[in-house]
């Protein structure tokens, strides 16, 4: 036994010596190109990886969304969602093992990465004449990074989200006689009466694994924009207006006025902070509905309870703002897809993402955006996305969300965990603030 | 002598089919035979190598079948490597082979360890004195943030309280079970209940004790679904949000690595204690004196070698923990330790000159404990 395996061995170490005879190794590219009209012939078979921070409900469809595109090409699209995302991309990049595209959802993230020059410029390598035409400016300039060799285009917007909705158990608030409110005075009574009928008016919950927080990062921003000057809230995202000021005080007095409030939101403070932000729109839609208002962006109906339609079971309003001097602010966030690996497959899954074909089933399942302008309204089938679309054009200002344009530190850091320390009461606010300012790298 | 103990090691290493007098490919009578036998062995060894490593790149199709060949080829190379370094260094003069044979049989490790280990240990601390990018150098900037940072003093406090706490309650609680349950008529059980944790991750264990600690908020309309809070409500109590609590939050966390390791300090220490000769507890016994006496005069000294290594172990352990952290608060909370944040700054903020700093800190701090470690491994050893 012993001797028969030991000469098995030896004649499999025979063999391998074989191509160094047989002509030194042969063509490693293996099947060749077979025919010449097919414009796919070279990618064909290829595997294209990617990373990104969206699992479960939103992967389904993401991958639903490319299939065509990969039936059409052959190329595979290898996607691997992640809720450790954050980290594990920087571990994969500064291993020098990135993925070939990676879909960060914080462009501030993203930025790290482009400083360091490990982002291929996009400016080189695509056709731009076709993506500068599909998409609006602001989209493009928010697209555009400062690398080590200057200004490069670091990556194209996939998705985006609006974030200033409130949503709402249609059935039952209009079963209970509720009304939209359409200005700050309207929703401070909407509260009142909900109170009043013995029930809980929010659903806020900010836990998220190791991005814990993040929900409450977002309420911040809402009321920075309602409170403040844009110019106030530019300042403050670039780190030129310090947390601990005036203006951001203003803007988190007006969050926890309805936050600390008692009986305000379900589960009350404690509540907030172990509540996950996945779980907490859910007991809106509990019978009886245990809370009735929650503020999110669009894509939290892949977190709603299965068989819910839109417009009849659920619906939202825009957050009304609070000083008609600063107009209906929208908070907006998106997914930029960023290419690590220079590669004919992956140029040309990138040259796709920038139109609005990638992302037409998502668009059709519910649940995104679309900032391409090659996609069309009709393709909204949920009139709550076309809804979303329409606040997006109809607001007096549109931001992006801030802490996503932050510095990772601070914006995928001290932001949240201190933002989380308050609300759950572990730090005061001006040590929470104070701790965020010293976060801030210089 | 010094050469027959080398001669027996390798032969130990090596089944005896392997060695080259049986192999009769080398072994000859003729010195210029021998050396072109030889030859002729490192060119076939070179020959697989670069041919394996050739098939191996068109295999890029089967990844099953490219696992296998690499499996096969690479434990038989490596074997056919070590077996043709052997027969060089063997056929070296007298004085130098004993020292080529243990090149050749240490190197690859000392090489894989230097290459894998002090090299990326010797980065780090170069890293340490630079900026976030690693290209400005700012010399102890980094350290003067690792032990000043109100974030890491907190860690600092708390990596404390888990090795002071932690250690001592699995030590303590691991002496006790197996004093308690020796000899006992469900000693086995009890012992595999409470080896049972040591199977499951620490990040599983952090997911199967968020339930337990899970909380729902205060007010109208909630329902608890954690077992702690389920227990506190039926005894008349309040929910509470554990895992908020400033300060104790750290205990409750603590509670998990207990949980998780103090079947590890049972089951050593419960050997140890059986391997006491009965003898001297008869004799103890006979001289009147009681199980208070002698679980503290005889049980206790006769496993002091045994309870140091347990205890050095778990301090190890509670000084770079990091899973339980990350994955029940994620360092929020006043919870966070030092390992944790190491990994944020890196990974999250992009800091490396901080996150270096903190990794050499950390390393500074573990090492006497490693030392010590070591050391009372190696001396009972001698002992026996």
């Amino acid at each position: 036994m012993k001797k028969a395996l030991f000469l098995l061995l030896a004649v499999l170490m025979v063999i391998s010596t074989v191509p160094l005879f047989a002509g030194g190794g042969q063509d490693t590219k293996g099947a060749a190109a077979p025919s010449g009209d097919d414009p796919y012939a070279q990618v064909r078979g290829k595997v294209v990886t990617m990373a990104g921070p969206f699992v479960d409900a939103d992967a389904v469809k993401f991958k639903e969304s490319v299939k065509d595109f990969e039936k059409l090409t052959g190329i595979t699209i290898q996607y691997e969602g992640s809720k450790e995302f954050e980290a594990s991309i920087a571990i994969r990049v500064d291993g020098g093992n990135p993925p070939d595209i990676a879909d960060f959802p914080q462009p501030g993230l993203l930025e790290n990465f482009v400083k360091k020059g490990q982002v291929v410029d996009l400016n080189k390598v695509l056709d731009m004449e076709k993506v500068k035409k599909n998409y609006i400016q602001s989209w493009l300039d928010m697209g555009t990074m400062e690398g080590p060799n200057g200004k490069i285009m670091a990556g194209i917007w996939g998705r985006v989200n609006g974030k200033s909705l409130v949503w709402y158990n249609k059935k039952e608030f209009d079963a209970a006689g509720y009304k939209v409110p359409t200005t700050w005075k309207e929703l401070e009574e909407l509260q009142k009466m909900i109170i009043s009928d013995g029930d809980t008016p929010w659903a806020i919950g900010i836990e998220s694994g190791a991005a814990t927080g993040w929900p409450a990062t977002d309420w911040l921003e809402e009321m920075m924009l309602r409170t403040n000057s844009l110019e106030d809230y530019d300042r403050w995202v670039k780190g030129e207006l310090k947390f601990d000021s005036p203006q951001v005080r203003k803007a988190i007095k007006a969050m926890t006025d309805i936050w600390f409030a008692d009986g305000m939101v379900y589960g009350g403070r404690k509540g907030i902070a172990t509540t996950s932000f996945g779980d907490s729109p859910k007991v809106m839609f509990e019978k009886p509905p245990k809370a009735w208002l929650h503020k999110q962006g669009n894509f939290v109906t892949s977190f709603f309870p299965e068989n819910l339609k839109a417009n009849v079971d659920y619906d939202f309003f825009y957050l009304p703002g609070i000083d008609p001097k600063y107009g209906k602010p929208v908070l907006v966030a998106g997914d930029i897809y960023a290419m690590f690996n220079d590669r004919p497959e992956v140029r040309m899954v990138m040259q796709y993402f920038a139109t609005g074909a990638s992302v037409e089933k998502w668009v059709r399942s519910g649940g995104a955006i679309s900032p391409h302008l090659d996609s069309k309204l009709e393709w909204y089938s949920n009139p709550v996305d076309r809804k979303v679309a329409e606040t997006i054009q109809n607001a007096t200002s549109v931001r992006f969300d801030g802490s996503d344009l932050m510095p990772g530190a601070v914006g995928a850091g001290a932001f949240w965990k201190e933002m989380t320390a308050y609300v759950s009461g572990s730090k005061s606010l001006d040590e929470a603030l104070k701790a965020i300012d010293a976060a801030w790298p210089r | 002598m010094r050469e027959d103990a080398v001669e027996t090691a390798s032969s130990r290493i090596f089944p005896h089919t392997f060695t080259i007098q049986e192999a009769g490919m080398v072994q000859t009578d003729k010195p210029v035979l021998r050396v072109l036998g030889l030859l002729a062995l490192v060119a076939i060894t070179v020959a697989i190598l670069a041919g394996g490593f050739i098939i191996l790149q068109t295999m890029q199709g089967s990844k099953i079948l490219m696992t296998l060949f690499a499996v096969v080829w690479g434990l038989g190379s490596v074997a056919l490597l070590f077996f043709v370094m052997n027969s060089v260094a063997q056929t070296m003069p007298r004085k130098i082979r004993s020292v080529a044979v243990a090149v050749v049989f240490a190197g690859p490790a000392v090489a894989l360890l230097f290459w894998a280990l002090v090299l990326p240990t010797l980065r780090t601390l170069f890293l340490s004195f630079f900026d976030a990018t690693g290209k400005k150098f700012i010399f102890i900037d980094n350290y003067r943030f690792a032990f000043s940072d109100p974030i890491m003093l907190e860690a600092f406090k708390n990596n404390l309280l888990w090795m002071v706490f932690g250690t001592s309650t699995c030590v303590i609680l691991g002496i006790m079970i197996s004093v308690l349950v020796d000899k006992s008529k469900f000693e086995k059980f009890i012992k595999a209940l409470i080896f049972m944790p040591m199977a499951i991750s620490f990040v599983g264990a952090g997911v199967i004790w968020k339930f337990m600690y899970a909380y729902k908020g205060e007010g109208i309309n909630i329902t608890e679904i954690g077992l702690l809070n389920a227990i506190v409500v039926a005894l008349g109590g309040e929910a509470q949000a554990w895992l908020l609590v400033p300060f104790w939050n750290n205990f409750f966390l603590i509670a998990i690595m207990v949980w998780l390791q103090t079947g590890y300090a049972m089951v050593i220490i419960s050997s140890a204690i059986k391997s006491i000769p009965e003898a001297i507890m008869e004799a103890a016994r006979v001289d009147g004196a009681e199980d208070i006496t002698i679980f503290f005069r005889i049980t206790i000294p006769s496993i002091m070698p045994t309870i140091i290594t347990v205890t050095t172990t778990i301090l190890i352990f509670s000084l770079k923990l990091f899973d339980i952290v990350r994955v029940m608060t994620g360092g929020n909370y006043g919870t966070n330790v030092i390992a944790n944040e190491f990994y944020l700054r890196q990974f999250t903020y992009g800091n490396s000159g901080q996150a270096s700093a903190i990794a050499i800190v950390l390393l500074v701090v573990i090492t006497p404990v490693l030392v010590y470690n070591l050391r009372e491994f190696r001396s009972r050893r001698t002992l026996k």
